[in-house]
């Protein structure tokens, strides 16, 4: 199930208790998922099987990129799901930290 | 990401840690999170269009905060100290508004605002009400404006910046880790809710998990004795601030804080002597020199702790000078120095400085100043050096224009400063029949020290040219400074035309 993805929209796993919030969104329809089942806006945490290849997990606050499309997604809130893009798996984005200035 | 989306995040991740402590109560991360969803019903149940605060730092203030951000609506801190003609056109201008305050409210608000609670009375109001309606926002919309702050207003009257919801976040996402303090960090906080880096500071602290400590108002023995009864390991100030903390500390004294590891200073130009005197009082600190407008999200360009180990351990004249430089610009940022015409300029060429980012706003109600390009003119004046540190020399608005020649105030400012008599001085262009302008120099002289007119200006004479060699000095017992230190030169330059020599 392909959608547009729009920065700041929130989505939900239906494998898990994973939300993401899209802080870059790539052009064009991508079929996003979590866990192995479709994310969307209203989808139900347990209405779908989580895909045991699919369950490395997501980190609450951890940013995960798909350098293909150019999306990237902060966890807002952790699940047991992997989030995928068309197929390719997320990986966790590296932050350089900043010396806190303020 | 929606405000009201970083409080969901913190409350679910860090929930029972502290988030906030001030004199009379503290506050965990779901403690804020349950009095911002009260705080919210509170003001949907009003009306409200927009929540004021008027008055210092305190618990209310994140409360009032994101209970606007989780109502949908913007939160307008205001300055406190600002007189009554300036806060009641602030007022004015945003109808139907609720306000969090200090004080009573005046009786010139009674038309545009909905209500004015007590700051102490709001937190009762809201220990005394039902479980908040809901934990998540009224709207996942980052377009929205979520707060509107007003300019300082050095060079022209305060305007409202709009920053919408998704330039906070670009700034906390491009500089701040989620929960990524260790658990025993907290920061010391001094600078007033109404300035960017009052508001930049309470996010940045609230992402990455630190807790924050609020002093009210400063006192350096206040803040030295804080440091330490807190265990603080993080604290920004403006250089006014430093060097008040420098003199206490004393000459040739190390400051005994054994916690401090991190201490951030901007908001205005730090005196070399008050930055080198805070590296030997602190040499196990990391200084961090912040730079950021108000229009920008705050800050924009960093001067590290290894790039102040760096140049003060250096030899060479180049790199020692990165002292006087903001920093280079964060990833996600943008520079450019463009000359009069809008070209740009290369490394070293002096002019005016652009910037360009996610976390640029540059709007103000009504108006983007942002060109096609989405280039914001900041209107400082600056160059970057072969290495990439940006100098700033000070607002366009501020250079003197003496016989055709452009002269930066700082550069004559910085040499009045080296004289052992002079404790602040500024330099204003003054309207002058021959020259256009001609150059005052206002001295603050240090207790007991006697320098005078001619010294001062053969002082400067000796080290510049004549060009730029002050034509009038004048002493005065202090300068007109905003809160955070930023000199109000325009109350000089009406002084002078108001009193000629």
């Amino acid at each position: 199930m392909s959608q547009e993805l729009k920065v700041g929209a929130r989505l939900k796993s239906a494998a898990c208790t994973t939300e993401v919030v899209v802080v870059k969104a790539p052009t064009g329809a991508v079929d996003l998922r979590c866990g192995g089942a479709a994310m969307a806006g209203d989808a139900v945490a347990g209405r779908e099987p989580l895909d045991a290849e699919q369950a490395v997990g997501t980190v609450l606050g951890k940013r995960y990129t798909d350098n293909e499309s150019g999306v990237e997604l902060l966890a807002v809130k952790a699940g047991d799901g992997s989030l995928s893009i068309d197929g390719r798996l997320l990986t966790l984005k590296g932050v350089k930290p900043l010396p806190a200035s303020d | 990401m929606n405000l009201a989306l970083v409080l969901e995040m913190v409350a679910s991740g860090l929930g029972d840690q502290t988030a906030v402590v001030t004199a009379d109560r503290q506050i965990s991360y779901a403690e804020l999170q349950e009095l911002a969803g009260r705080a919210a019903d509170l003001f949907e149940a009003d009306g409200a269009s927009a929540v004021f605060y008027l008055g210092t730092s305190h618990v209310a203030f994140p409360v009032s905060l994101f209970g606007a951000a989780t109502a949908g609506i913007p939160f307008v801190p205001l300055n406190y100290r600002l007189g009554a003609k300036q806060l009641d056109h602030m007022v004015a201008s945003h109808p139907g508004a609720v306000m969090v305050a200090d004080r009573p409210p005046a009786d010139a608000w009674s038309s545009s605002l909905v209500r004015c609670y007590e700051r102490h009375d709001l937190l009762a109001l809201l220990d005394e009400q039902g479980r908040a309606s809901r934990q998540a926002p009224a709207s996942d919309d980052i377009e929205r404006p979520a707060v509107l702050l007003y300019t300082s207003g050095t060079t022209a009257a305060p305007k409202a910046a709009i920053l919408r919801h998704r330039h906070l976040a670009s700034y906390l996402m491009g500089t701040v880790e989620f929960a990524g303090a260790e658990p025993e960090e907290a920061a010391l906080v001094t600078v007033p809710p109404y300035h960017v880096a009052g508001l930049a500071n309470l996010l940045s602290n609230l992402y990455a998990g630190r807790r924050i400590v609020y002093l009210e108002s400063f006192d350096a023995a206040l803040w030295l004795d804080t440091v330490r009864a807190e265990s603080v390991t993080n604290a920004m100030v403006v250089p006014a601030m430093l060097a008040r903390i420098v003199e206490e500390v004393g000459d040739g004294a190390v400051a005994d804080l054994p916690t401090l590891r991190s201490l951030s200073y901007g908001g205005a130009r730090m005196p070399a002597s008050v930055l080198e005197r805070a590296f030997e009082m602190l040499p196990d600190v990391g200084l961090v020199n912040a730079y950021g407008l108000t229009e920008t999200s705050s800050t924009i360009a960093l001067l590290g702790p290894d790039d102040h180990r760096e140049a003060f351990g250096s030899e060479d004249p180049a790199v020692r000078a990165r002292l006087g430089s903001v920093g280079r610009p964060l990833p996600g940022i943008e520079v450019e120095i463009r000359d009069e015409v809008g070209s740009v300029l290369p490394a070293g060429g002096v002019g005016l400085m652009f910037v360009r980012g996610e976390q640029v706003a540059g709007e103000y109600a009504g108006s983007s100043v942002l060109d096609d390009a989405g280039w914001f003119p900041t209107r400082d004046r600056g160059h970057v050096d072969d290495a990439g540190f940006l100098f700033i020399e000070g607002r366009a608005d501020d250079t003197i224009i003496r016989g055709g020649e452009n002269i930066a105030p700082a550069e004559i400012e910085d040499e009045i400063h080296a004289h052992p008599d002079v404790e602040d001085v500024a330099v204003v262009g003054v309207p002058d029949d021959e020259w256009g302008q001609s150059l005052l120099a206002v001295v603050v002289r240090r207790p007991a020290a006697t320098v005078d007119e001619d010294e001062l200006r053969t002082f400067v004479r000796d080290r510049l040219r004549s060009s730029k060699t002050p034509d009038e000095v004048r002493f005065r017992d202090e300068l007109p400074r905003t809160d955070t230190g930023k000199l109000l030169r325009r109350e000089l330059v009406a002084e002078a035309v108001d009193r000629p020599h």
